[in-house]
């Protein structure tokens, strides 16, 4: 049961072959057993699991269930979950008890799923790698010696541990797609404005967008379903008519135009990273599909112009932790100036003030025209990139990072060394476009890597069709990572 | 060579909305601590601000209204700095692109007019208070003030002393209520005020070093502080000294302004365009329903009465004060038919004088320009004096009634009758033979006594005109 | 180009961090390190290119002005370091 799909899972509870109750228990048995090890969660509500499981067998005795009615879920914690601790896998946030819902988790709420815990995380999604968290590293459940990426690597590490049979995540340069790949499942990132903001707390205000972590297309199409959807109290939520990603899944890759960027093949991928997914280009070809050599000339200043505009984003963003409100507050100091600057140096860990410190830098009096404009112009470069290859392609393939997993402790030392594992990942929140990651086969080390595919803005139905269809026919997504077997 | 005072004013309005700027929260004041402080306003983590269509279509007005170019696409930024009564750490405001760019301000100062520039107007969030009350050695934030929509109108340095900058902020002040964006409570902080205060010698070109004064919650206050921010700045040039650029707060208890931050501090705003605004874009259609919604406005009304109503520039700018007062002045016009200069001078005279005695807003006064209109139509006919108008307009005052009713009731009809004003000479007359033979023997102020005694004689009721003619013809 | 400490200094007292003599220096080599990754940018030809600043070309949505948020002064406050009669306390401010 726990290696089932939302999908069988979905069809056992309709079909009575197993009740919320029971698959709730049988989630929570496996994070006791399993989450000393690999720290995945950092809050785990097991009353209140289990009295949401309660209420949506009630809920579907009386014939009002949908499909993920009963369904336990696992959110990154990083989401306001209202009464339960969102921590943003910082001491900033330790003891931080929202007051309300996020929207994704009262759409989620709404749908009548089970909220199993809250997951581990680099602090305030600052990260690639699960590290950075106030709570402990999480570890890969491949090779627990391992990371498992980041920043949401406890989420996919509970939906690769089937410890959840699915989980949301958040994505501003890659943390949806690249913990994915890192721990063999899928992830998606969706397009700009397609999911709400409300309630998850800002990174990168301009490029954050949290999204669905499953271990199928399928799966993230049935969690996308309840995800995407207009939302007033976001400012930034596009307005467009509510879509059935799960009915629309019958790609025909016939017609399929797939575009390889010389860039996403070039230098620096692993051999066992590019030998999987020139495997899966292969397929594609085989069905049918029709390949396009594509140019992306800027995508490689992703990382640059990434690094300037994300922590420029949150150096302000992050300004709202003072202590003042909630959240942490220094014990001792000497006066107001003194209150702030004890409360944020002990309340955040090094990333977060190293990337405060740049961000507040790139836009200071005198470098905001070097360095954050500029980014601004180049990030408008790499999107026209990306308009110019969907006029000669319907999506694009490549790599989702250029390595499977490292080594716990590899790249604390040197954050460029951390930062290019993102360099795949960076351009499509860049330009706003929705990008997957699914798994497409092991390095000789036996470790999943991941296959991105990247769309044209809104075009969510074409990617997970893709996707689904290679599914269909291979079955990297179904394997159990050994060290946590069933 | 002279100095000369150089004045710029950066004025913060509140936008007369229902809810803030960027939530759902009540604006209404005086409310307990933090229970108009929705999430948004508190920045909890996550939340997000989304516009108030009401607080752009006023700043739209307002740009309308003072001619200024209405900004088809403007930004909202975040000017970022740290402080408690800013709960996200910046304040959203419109930096490089504001909703309105240039403009004017016309007023008149001294019977001239004057017309002063706008640089900008820009929409942007107060911030909440600092309560400085003693709890335990802290400060108290009250954030039900922050998110409240502000339009900071910035006017050019080109106000020349203190007298105009307070004449230039009285006109916006009146402009700001007149067209119904602002309800204009200083009080409140609903209209607030800093001033730029530099000097130079008057044949210089370029502008001396400005020193930005805050907390002028009065204009009474504004004046006095520009007064002492001009002298200190001129006897510090004079003793060789340089001003330096710094914000100043006025202190009303001393009279005096004094330095307001330290230089340690030199701030840097780090402003950026905000990620979770869209850029604002103000359709045509918005443009020109705005437009036509807009009222005649104070200096085009106050030039009509002139030429309409022959009226001195003086006493037009007095009943285009506010509109109420110039809808009133045009109610009364028309109800009462008569000289729009006796209407002005009731209106300017013992209407606001009973007014101001009774801190009543015109807007609110209980003699309807109907009710006061019968009153002006019986003294331009005669039947009553001036003086019993007065006590016409009392009785109406506290008890309501019509003109007519009143002057029967209290029998206050001036004696226009031959006969009975005749008779009280006569008695007036025999009783003072000694008034009488002063005047005879050419003492001209004897008469004027005669003719008060008659008024007294007749309890203020004989028509003054007809009582002084008897008076003459029996003195011969 | 290469932060100075008091470079850093600046920047820290700007975003209200405190840095402890002992991390300076390996915190001024890792913000020297990604302001070398990011030089590269300073390169690219950017002529007539307009910034971005959001990912979609969209407008500013309106909301109606209704005061529709309830007060839940007391909820929000039970999260809060220090309250008294209503009111978040801060070490007193100084003008
Ligand atoms: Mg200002
Ligand atoms: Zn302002």
């Amino acid at each position: 049961m726990l290696n089932a799909t939302l999908a069988e899972l979905s069809a056992a509870l309709a079909a009575k072959r197993t009740s919320s109750l029971e698959l709730t228990r049988a989630c929570l048995e496996r994070i006791e057993r399993l989450d000393g090890t690999l720290n995945a969660f950092i809050t785990v509500d097991e009353a209140r699991a289990l009295e949401d499981a309660r209420r949506a067998d009630a809920r579907r005795a009386q014939g009002d269930a949908g499909r993920l009615t009963g369904i336990p879920l696992a959110h990154k914690d990083i989401l306001c979950t209202r009464g339960l601790p969102t921590t943003c896998g910082s001491k900033m946030l330790a003891k931080f008890v929202s007051p309300y819902d996020a929207h994704v988790i009262e759409r989620f709420d709404a749908a009548g799923a089970v909220l199993l815990g809250k997951c581990n995380m680099d602090e305030f999604a600052m990260g690639s790698s699960s590290e950075t968290s106030h709570f402990g590293p999480v570890r890969n459940p491949w090779d627990a010696r391992l990371v498992p990426g980041g920043s949401s690597g406890g989420s996919a590490t509970a939906v690769a541990a089937r410890m959840a049979p699915a989980a949301t995540g958040t994505d501003t340069g890659g943390s949806i797609r690249q913990p994915a790949a890192l721990t063999g499942v899928c992830g998606l990132k969706p397009t700009y404005g397609l999911v709400s903001r409300y309630g998850l707390v800002a990174f990168a205000s301009s490029l954050d967008q949290a999204g669905p972590i499953g271990k199928s297309a399928e799966d993230l199409a049935l969690m996308l379903e309840v995800m995407a959807g207009f939302d007033p109290r976001d400012s930034t939520s596009v307005d467009r008519p509510q879509q059935r990603y799960s009915q629309e899944l019958d790609l025909d890759l016939k017609s399929l135009r797939i575009g390889l960027p010389k860039e996403y093949f070039g230098e620096g991928i692993e051999p066992g990273v590019r030998r999987a997914v020139e495997e899966a280009v292969r397929w594609f070809a085989a069905q049918g599909a029709s390949t396009v050599e594509l140019e992306l000339p800027n995508a490689r200043l992703g990382v640059p112009v990434y690094y300037v505009i994300a922590p420029a984003e949150a150096s302000s963003n992050l300004s709202r932790f003072d202590g003042v409100r909630y959240g942490h507050r220094a014990a001792e100091f000497a006066d107001l100036i003194d209150m702030y600057c004890r409360t944020r140096a002990e309340g955040f860990g090094t990333e977060v003030k190293q990337r405060i410190l740049v961000g507040t830098y790139v836009l200071s009096h005198g470098y905001y025209d070097a360095y954050y404009l500029q980014a601004q112009k180049v990030r408008r470069l790499i999107a026209r990139d990306f308009d110019l290859a969907f006029k000669k392609c319907d999506l694009i393939l490549g790599p989702t990072a250029p390595s499977t997993a490292f080594a716990i402790g590899a790249k604390t030392e040197d954050p460029v060394q951390m930062y290019l594992n993102d360099i795949f990942t960076i351009p499509a929140p860049l330009a706003g476009l929705p990008a997957l990651s699914i798994p497409c086969g092991f390095d000789e080390r036996g470790l999943p890597v991941g296959l991105q595919l990247t769309g044209a803005h809104f075009s969510e139905a074409r990617l997970l069709g893709a996707a689904h269809r290679y599914q269909q026919a291979s079955d990297w997504h179904l394997r159990v990572p050994k060290e946590t077997p069933l | 060579m002279a100095w000369e005072v150089v004045v710029g004013i950066e004025t913060h309005a509140q936008l007369a909305t229902k809810s803030k700027m960027f939530s759902g929260a009540s604006t209404a004041f005086g409310a307990a601590p933090n229970t108009q402080a929705a999430a948004v306003d508190i920045a909890l983590p996550g939340v997000l601000p989304v516009a108030n269509r009401a607080a752009i279509e006023l700043a739209i007005r307002f740009g309308l209204a003072v001619k200024g170019a209405i900004n088809r696409r403007s930004i909202f930024a975040r000017k970022n700095y740290f402080y408690p009564d800013l709960p996200k750490g910046y304040q959203i405001s419109q930096y490089e692109s504001p909703i309105v760019r240039g403009g004017e301000i016309r007023f008149t100062l001294n019977d001239a007019e004057r017309v002063v520039r706008l640089t900008r107007a820009h929409l942007e969030e107060d911030a909440g208070k600092s309560l400085h009350e003693d709890f335990h050695g802290m400060t108290g934030i009250d954030l039900n003030r922050a998110g409240t929509p502000l339009l900071e109108i910035v006017s050019e340095p080109e106000l020349r002393g203190a007298k105009e900058a307070v004449a230039y902020a009285r006109a916006l002040h009146a402009l700001v209520m007149w067209i119904g964006i602002c309800d204009g409570n200083m009080q409140e902080g609903s209209f607030r005020c800093d001033a730029n205060v530099s000097v130079k010698k008057t044949d210089e070109k370029g502008l001396g070093t400005r020193c930005e004064i805050k907390n002028l919650n009065s204009f009474r206050f504004m004046e006095q502080a520009i007064e002492f921010e001009a002298k200190r700045q001129v006897e510090l040039l004079e003793d060789g000294g340089q001003v330096e650029q710094e914000t100043r707060l006025y202190d009303p208890e001393r009279g005096e302004t004094r330095s307001m931050r330290t230089k340690e501090d030199a701030q840097d705003y780090r402003y950026f365009p905000d990620p979770d605004l869209l850029p604002l874009v103000v359709p045509e259609q918005l443009l020109s329903e705005i437009l036509q919604g807009l009222p005649e406005l104070p200096d085009v009304r106050r030039e009509r009465f002139v030429r309409e109503y022959a009226l001195t520039v003086y006493d037009a700018g007095l009943l285009t004060a506010s509109r109420a007062a110039a809808d009133y002045f045009e109610a009364l016009v028309k109800a009462a038919g008569v000289e729009p200069k006796l209407c002005a001078n009731w209106q300017t005279g013992e209407l606001s004088a009973v007014l101001n005695r009774e801190e009543q807003d015109i807007a609110t006064c209980p003699v309807s320009p109907q009710m006061l209109a019968g009153i002006l139509r019986r003294i331009s006919d005669g039947t009553i004096s001036g003086k019993a108008a007065k006590q016409v307009f009392e009785v109406m005052w506290k008890l309501g009634g019509s003109a007519d009713e009143i002057i029967e009731r209290d029998g206050l009809r001036q004696v226009s009758d031959a006969g009975a004003i005749e008779k009280l000479v006569d008695e007036v007359l025999a009783a003072n033979a000694r008034l009488a033979a002063d005047y005879r023997s050419g003492k001209e102020k004897a008469f004027n006594a005669l003719v008060g005694q008659v008024m007294k004689a007749s309890r203020g009721k004989a028509n003054p005109v007809q009582a002084a003619e008897a008076l003459r013809r029996k003195l011969g | 180009m290469s932060l100075s400490h008091d470079q850093i200094r600046r920047i820290a007292r700007l975003a209200r961090i405190a840095i402890a003599p002992g991390e300076a220096d390996a915190l001024a080599a890792r913000l020297n390190r990604v302001l070398a990754l990011v030089e590269e940018l300073r390169a690219v030809d950017t002529a007539g290119i307009e910034p971005m600043a959001h990912a979609l070309e969209v407008v500013q949505r309106l909301r109606p002005d209704e005061a529709t948020e309830p007060d839940r002064h007391e909820l929000y406050q039970s999260v809060a370091p220090a309250v008294q009669d209503g009111l978040y306390l801060v070490p007193k401010v100084i003008e």
